[in-house]
């Protein structure tokens, strides 16, 4: 396949992340299929498509989520297909959701604290955390991070709507991520808080790599250096940014509705 | 009526908008009204006399520790378990069969400081299998299994002769008696339970601020994203179910020497439903709720009867009076006597400014 995701990487080995003939199946619907894609470490790829192409299937299947019908999945060399989603997440994988998946009920502070938690050991610790705990620190910093320190003491369920969607980035980056899923973070922001998205997807070093999917071009064409297009749950088009952008087919099926 | 006091303390630090437990740091220390609490319920032996002591408060601890198991695995962990009750009674009925009692072809006799930790351990280990089995279910399907495996202690323990004595149970059970004082008397009793039923209660306070706690709730809210951010969810949640069957366990050993006996009524179905109750009734959102709907419904259980004789209706009556209040209850409130209580301390806050006319409930 004449992709761009082999041009930028060293095929194999040294990818992030290697999808080879993925298929998700749900009942006779193919969501998925047979999806390859190669992503190198800390490569910036957008994901685009119109609803139903299969985009956060994709990543459902790459998280487990959803464990994909047929096909592997390669983690850093490593074959993670038939992990449960936390043994992938502990080994350096984050997502986002499209609509945010936060604790309602507790602060702030304790669902970026319990993201820490997750990646690190301790999960079952009966012992409260201390006032030097590492952790509390590491979720302070996450926290101001995404501009939420003024609200941390607040339960999820009084944030707005930025806000839910600034935590739900803050949760997916906690521990040492090494590869994350944005699925639609910009999804009901302003244009401000567009901006600031922007700003905090730019300035994530450069070892971590990324997957987002958006449906906001000026969003998604600014944060990655590939993307990948996709169309009934396949892969139709992967190029640079530029190349996708004036690409005639691509146009026509973001644009003209999406006829065959 | 000194719990209910203690309810407001703690309802009115998270008023705001807790529909759901995240208690934040230890909410009794700076509380006045928590401390006269503590008092009143250490000093009960001199106001209150042994009827009250035992029939009334020692067992509204008692009931009010197994429905703490059960807030504990609701209220945290979004898991209605209706086995906790059973856990209990199998933790009484080990106490029976490996300590001492009046059927010594059953008894074995052992030292209670030997009967109990058997029973606690085999207690938590019945639970956690039990919960291991509902966990792979979720909401209405949950209260099922565990009701089922409720169910069919009641009946395993009708019918098996050898161990659980078919339906006359264990009777005489022996309690413990050491350093002088029999700690069956209704005194020194009293203070085991209050001990136990206190140790319970902070420790399920404490553990809600740990990670363990923490990441129970997040599993309740949402766990899908508690798997997506590194935690086995499952694991999590059979961790808690043997958390709360040791609190359950601990609770049926004060029970079976409470009475004495333990037999399959104490064990019924019913009975699996009245901790529900209890819990409901008092609130599921914070370790204290089980405490005051255990007082609730011991109250109701205990003066119903009188109650309707006493205003000329038929005494055999009360079990109708009893679910009206509950019904009541959960009617106008979804968070029990807590979401009562916590209503009409807001209701009371503009009436404070002068407007005078809240919707006053309690």
């Amino acid at each position: 396949m004449d992709s761009v995701a082999q041009r930028l990487s060293a095929v194999g080995a040294g990818a992030a992340l290697e999808l080879r003939g993925v298929t998700r199946l749900f009942g006779a619907l193919a969501a998925l299929t047979d999806v390859t894609i190669t992503v190198r470490p800390g490569e910036r790829r957008a994901v685009l498509g119109s609803n139903g192409a299969g985009k956060t299937t994709l990543f459902n299947c790459i998280t487990g989520d959803f464990p994909p019908s047929s096909g592997t999945i390669r983690f850093f060399g490593e074959d993670v297909t038939h992990f449960p989603p936390y043994e992938r997440i502990r080994r350096g994988l984050r997502r986002t959701y499209q609509i945010s998946a936060l604790f309602p009920g507790l602060t702030v502070q304790d669902n970026v604290y319990l993201a820490c938690r997750g990646v690190s050991r301790g999960r079952f610790s009966f012992l409260r955390p201390g006032r030097n705990d590492a952790l509390m620190y590491a979720a302070d910093n996450l926290v101001q991070a995404v501009h939420l320190t003024a609200v941390k003491d607040r339960r999820v369920a009084e944030l707005a709507h930025g806000q839910q969607r600034q935590l739900e980035i803050a949760l997916a980056l906690a521990g040492a991520p090494r590869f994350v899923l944005f699925d639609e973070p910009a999804a009901g922001l302003s244009p401000t808080e567009r901006a600031e998205l922007v700003e905090i997807l730019t300035s994530l070093p450069a070892h971590i790599g990324y997957i987002i999917i958006e449906h906001d071009m000026d969003v998604a064409l600014r944060v990655v250096e590939s993307v990948t297009m996709m169309h009934n749950g396949r892969i139709f088009k992967e190029g640079l940014p530029e190349e996708i952008q004036s690409d005639p087919e691509v146009q026509e099926l973001y644009l003209g509705g999406g006829h065959e | 009526m000194s719990v209910t006091h203690d309810a407001g303390i703690q309802v009115r630090k998270a008023a705001s908008l807790a529909e759901r437990p995240a208690a934040r740091g230890s909410p009794d220390i700076n509380n006045p009204a928590a401390w006269i609490v503590a008092i009143i319920l250490l000093i009960m032996p001199l106001i209150a006399n042994g009827f009250f002591l035992i029939e009334i408060f020692a067992t509204t601890l008692i009931l009010g520790t197994i429905a703490l198991s059960l807030m504990f695995l609701a209220g945290y962990g979004g898991m209605v378990s209706l086995m906790q009750l059973t856990i209990a009674g199998f933790c009484a009925y080990m106490v029976a069969v490996f300590g001492a009692s009046g059927n010594a072809n059953i008894s074995l006799g052992w030292p209670w400081w030997l009967a109990v930790p058997m029973a606690l351990t085999l207690a938590t280990i019945f639970g956690t299998l039990g919960g291991a089995l509902a966990v792979r279910t979720e909401g209405i399907y949950t209260i099922m299994i565990t009701l089922a495996i409720g169910a069919a202690f009641y009946y395993f323990t009708n019918q098996n002769w050898a161990i659980f004595n078919g339906h006359t149970g264990i009777n005489n059970v022996a309690t413990p008696h050491f350093w002088g004082v029999n700690w069956r008397w209704d005194i020194p009793f009293y203070y085991v339970v209050l001990a136990v039923a206190a140790i319970c209660y902070f420790a399920v306070d404490y553990v809600s601020r740990a990670p363990f706690g923490l990441a129970l709730q997040g599993v309740r809210d949402n766990p899908r994203r508690m798997a997506a951010l590194g935690f086995n969810v499952n694991a999590h949640r059979v961790a808690a179910y043997a958390v709360a069957s040791f609190i359950a366990g601990l609770a049926g050993v004060l029970q079976v020497w409470n009475y004495r006996q333990i037999s399959p009524g104490t064990v019924s179905v019913g009975a699996c439903i009245d901790i529900l109750i209890i819990a409901i009734v008092g609130g599921i959102t914070r370790p204290v709720g089980p405490y005051i709907g255990a007082l609730v419904f011991v109250l109701l259980r205990t003066f119903a009867l009188d109650f309707l004789v006493k205003i000329g209706l038929d005494g055999n009556r009360f079990r109708l009076l009893i679910g009206l209040g509950f019904l009541a209850i959960v009617f106008w409130s979804s968070d029990g006597v807590i979401g009562l209580w916590q209503r009409w301390r807001r209701s009371q806050r503009p009436q404070a400014d002068g407007a005078g006319g809240g919707r006053g409930h309690g």
